[in-house]
């Protein structure tokens, strides 16, 4: 096999929207897999499946501004034999859960929703356009993979995947660039959480668009004495229990970092698996009101998710258990 | 009983009044079941038997040997209560065992009150949220024409589900890719839960709203074996679009206490009402 465009890493890569590079590899993808179909709902041009659909029109589908209806010809299309991609914003299409959770999950079809948009930093639009539970939503459904890449490697990676992946699944992407955070040997494998570094004061446990301002934290916390290790959780569920709880008992404290509401998502599945096995101190960072408009640093900023932020709250959260 | 069919030709020969009686036996499995589980609904399952018989046995390509065939004619019953009349139909057609309709709503059943089509074969999708089987067929009909019309693609649905936004939406979406490829029947008894259809969302002009979305529309009754197979047929020939049969139908059909009785939407016969109701449906076997 012949070297992929994301065979490359962290070294090389520039910053790009989780969404941007799912776009290109889907483009990619569907010259070799001919049964792989994308769905659409009037936003083309906002999940970057446009390239896709101007290569393969006879296997882009544009449905208009109905969700609904767009999910439920993924699944006949996905119990017929094909790929579907089904794409919006993370807020409109998991707004259709009631589709999802019968037409989709319970037939056990192979449909993947894909959520653009996801979090606060999509900006200026406001709260309706920002995806802030839709991942507490998917969470709760049987058979759904959650995954939520943290950079253009991870997101082709896991888009990859996602085509040979046998049930439903749920991935959630940003509008805004990411900095890359893994490296060129990165091999992406659903369900495992990833070290990005070691340390041993504190776990800050991150997902998605927070992974980078997590690790910068983490060098911000070095410099105030703190040694914090950082896992990206890419996939939220199945969740890495093992290595969560690995880490709880190695630096008997934790902290997740979401863009995302701290009920149910990815704050909510780390409480959840470590309180049976390893229950240590959780502070989880995130939003826990409606959303608002504003420039995505601004916001990230305000709500607790900038670098600086997030150390300082892990200092505050260290110092209060002491 | 009459002797089991099992190839796709031996089925076409059949007459009407053995389709008749097919329908009959169907109904006394679905009153069996229904008094049998204590629960379900015996309203829009009547309703629908000679709809449900009449694609099974005269109209789609497909074979109980091979529920997997991919070639197979698709049905998804997007009225997923009315699944009694579709698991009668398959035991009937040897999907699997007869005795098994007894199952039905039991704890450890493969006959969930509506499908689960991980648990039996041939349930092709999950359906029991209303409004939401006719995108199922519009995905699986797209699938079809990526495969060169490969098979045809049939979604019955409730007259009440039409209320439900999602089936507009579908509407729209099913004549714009031009999916002749596709039949949608309504089941119209004019019941629902709350009362007459007209008394609860009125649904009228209902052939007009489904015309003037660019569906070839076939109003017949849906009863008669000779209407609803002729309007079958005919939705095979209609090019670019898709059609809908609006078929007139009773709610109950076939057992007097329960036709046009809003109650017996969702309501089981106790032993007694079973007993009644099957003997009745024993006195309209045709002598010959």
């Amino acid at each position: 096999m012949g070297r992929r465009m994301w065979d490359v890493g962290r070294e090389t890569m520039k910053p790009k929207a989780s969404r941007a590079a799912f776009g290109e590899a889907i483009e990619e993808l569907g010259a070799k897999n001919t049964n792989i179909v994308v769905l659409d709902a009037d936003l083309r041009e906002s999940t970057k499946t446009g390239a896709f659909a101007k290569k393969f029109p006879e296997r882009a589908f544009e449905f208009g501004i109905a969700e609904a209806n767009m999910i439920g010809a993924g699944v006949g299309l996905a119990l017929a034999g094909k790929v579907p991609f089904v794409c919006s914003f993370a807020c409109f299409i998991t707004g259709r859960f009631d589709q999802i959770k019968v037409s989709l999950c319970y037939s056990r079809a192979a449909v993947h929703v894909i959520g653009t948009h996801g979090g606060i930093a999509v900006g200026a639009d406001g709260y309706s356009q920002q995806g802030l539970e839709d991942l507490a939503l998917m969470r709760s459904l049987p058979h759904m993979l959650v995954l939520q890449p943290a950079d253009e490697i991870e997101t082709k990676a896991a888009t990859q995947y996602l085509t040979s992946h046998k049930g439903p699944s749920y991935m959630r992407l940003t509008r805004h660039n990411l900095h890359p955070v893994n490296k060129d040997s990165y091999r992406f494998i659903p369900g495992k959480g990833v070290i990005l570094s070691e340390g041993k004061d504190v776990t800050l446990v991150a997902s998605g668009g927070t992974v980078k301002p997590a690790l910068d934290a983490a060098e911000a916390l070095a410099q105030a004495g703190k040694s914090a290790q950082v896992i990206n959780i890419h996939t939220l569920k199945p969740i890495d229990t093992e290595l969560l709880a690995e880490a709880a008992r190695k630096t008997r404290r934790l902290v997740t970092i979401e863009d995302h509401t701290i009920y149910g998502g990815l704050g909510g599945a780390v409480a959840e698996a470590l309180s049976e096995t390893n229950p240590v101190p959780i502070k989880r960072i995130g939003l826990t009101d409606f959303g608002e408009s504003g420039e995505t640093d601004e916001l990230l900023e305000k709500h607790g998710l900038s670098s600086r932020r997030i150390a300082d709250q892990v200092l505050e959260f260290l110092k209060r258990l002491v | 009983m009459p002797p089991a069919i099992e190839s796709m030709t031996q089925r076409q020969t059949l007459s009407y009044r053995e389709l008749k009686e097919i329908a009959r036996e169907v109904r006394i499995d679905i009153i069996r079941m229904l008094a049998e589980a204590g629960s379900g609904h015996p309203g829009g399952s009547l309703s629908a038997v000679e709809i449900v018989v009449s694609l099974f046995y005269q109209i789609m390509r497909h074979d109980p040997k091979r529920p997997d065939w991919p070639h197979r004619d698709r049905f998804v019953l997007s009225k997923g209560h009315a699944c009694p009349v579709l698991y009668a139909t398959l035991a009937r057609l040897g999907y699997f065992p007869r005795e098994e309709l007894m199952t039905l709503r039991k704890l450890g059943s493969r006959l969930q009150g509506h499908p689960d089509p991980a648990a039996l074969p041939f349930l092709e999708a999950a359906t029991g949220a209303l409004g939401q089987g006719l995108s199922v067929a519009i995905g699986m009909a797209l699938a079809s024409k990526l495969e060169k019309n490969a098979w045809h693609t049939y979604c019955l649905m409730g007259d009440g589900e039409t209320q439900e936004g999602q089936v507009w939406e579908a509407a729209m979406s099913a004549p714009k890719f031009k999916l002749d490829n596709l039949t949608a029947i309504i089941d119209y008894n004019k019941g629902q839960i709350d009362g007459h259809t007209w008394e609860v969302m009125d649904l009228e002009p209902i052939a007009d709203k489904w015309r003037a979305f660019n569906w070839k529309v076939l109003t017949i009754d849906g009863h008669d074996f000779q209407k609803v197979i002729a309007a079958f047929k005919e939705a095979r020939t209609i090019k670019e679009r898709p059609t809908m049969i609006i078929a007139h139908t009773v709610k109950g059909k076939g057992v007097s206490f329960m036709e046009n009785v809003i109650a017996w939407h969702g309501k089981a016969p106790s032993k007694e009402e079973a007993e009644k109701a099957i003997q009745e449906l024993k006195d309209q076997k045709e002598e010959g």
